[in-house]
């Protein structure tokens, strides 16, 4: 798979989580993405990137465009030194919340991703890697 | 600035949301519509978001919960304009907005307000009678 950096940013107030939104939008434009795919990816990326201001306590995504067998992708990762989720099966079960919220968050964004990935260590923090292939 | 404007034509408050929202002016306009909602003694909300690129579990919530409270408030709430990629995302994401009534565009909106009031007074009338 070939990585092309694309973009780097903080990700620390729900100001940043709509400065997501605008990054990953563009680059999804600029790769071609349907406007579905577009809404998809942007979504997933909403999520993941309120999870890492409100959980995580901040922290930063690094965005690439990846290659690999003629198709182009948007690889979103973020990543939080937080407090870590000790169960992670059960976060990604539909309605699991400790914020408050619906609990779809994760297990939503995993139905938008095409790749997605979660690795978390209690009291080291927490990466979350996006796939969505054009 | 940072703030959604709420319109008020004859007994609906009309929001239209031009913006990419983020949490806390979500919040805030739930908070000022309930206010106004009290303050104006409205029947019907309508929430415009047809300039909405995205609807997230945040969005989705903050939907709802207007929905719900305006119906304890006596109001009906109606959201218009949702773009089909939006509503493909919602549903993908789980998020099917069970509580919101929805109709394509403003027009059928106030006609679907004007209804569930017009309704809502009628089965009152019988109760009455």
């Amino acid at each position: 798979m070939i990585v092309e950096k694309s973009d780097t940013m903080s990700v620390t107030t729900s100001e940043d989580v709509v400065r997501v939104r605008q990054k990953v939008r563009a680059q999804a434009v600029v790769l071609g993405f349907s406007l579905v795919d577009q809404t998809k990816i942007v979504t997933a990326a909403s999520e993941i990137a309120r999870n890492t201001v409100l959980h995580g306590g901040g922290g930063r995504m690094d965005m690439d465009t990846v290659r690999q067998s003629g198709r182009v992708g948007l690889r979103l990762v973020f990543s939080d030194k937080g407090p870590g989720i000790p169960d992670v099966a059960r976060a990604l079960v539909d309605g699991f919340s400790t914020g408050g919220g619906l609990g779809l968050g994760l297990s939503g964004s995993k139905r938008l991703s095409n790749e997605f990935d979660i690795k978390s260590t209690v009291g080291e923090g927490t990466t979350v890697t996006l796939v969505r292939w054009k | 600035m940072d703030q959604i404007p709420i319109l008020k034509i004859g007994d609906t408050l009309l929001v239209s949301i031009q913006v990419d929202m983020h949490d806390r002016l979500a919040l805030a306009l739930q908070d000022d519509l309930t206010a106004k909602i009290v303050a104006s003694r409205a029947r019907g909300v309508m929430i415009d978001i047809s300039a909405l690129e995205i609807v997230d579990s945040f969005i989705g919530r903050m939907l709802n919960n207007i929905a719900a409270m305006s119906r304890i408030l006596d109001a009906v709430t109606v959201v218009v304009g949702m773009r089909p990629a939006v509503a493909i995302t919602l549903v993908e994401l789980g998020l099917s907005l069970t509580g919101v009534k929805t109709a394509l565009n403003v027009d059928k909106g106030l006609a679907l307000i004007r209804q569930m009031i017009d309704g809502q007074e009628g089965s009152l009338d019988r109760r009455e009678e």
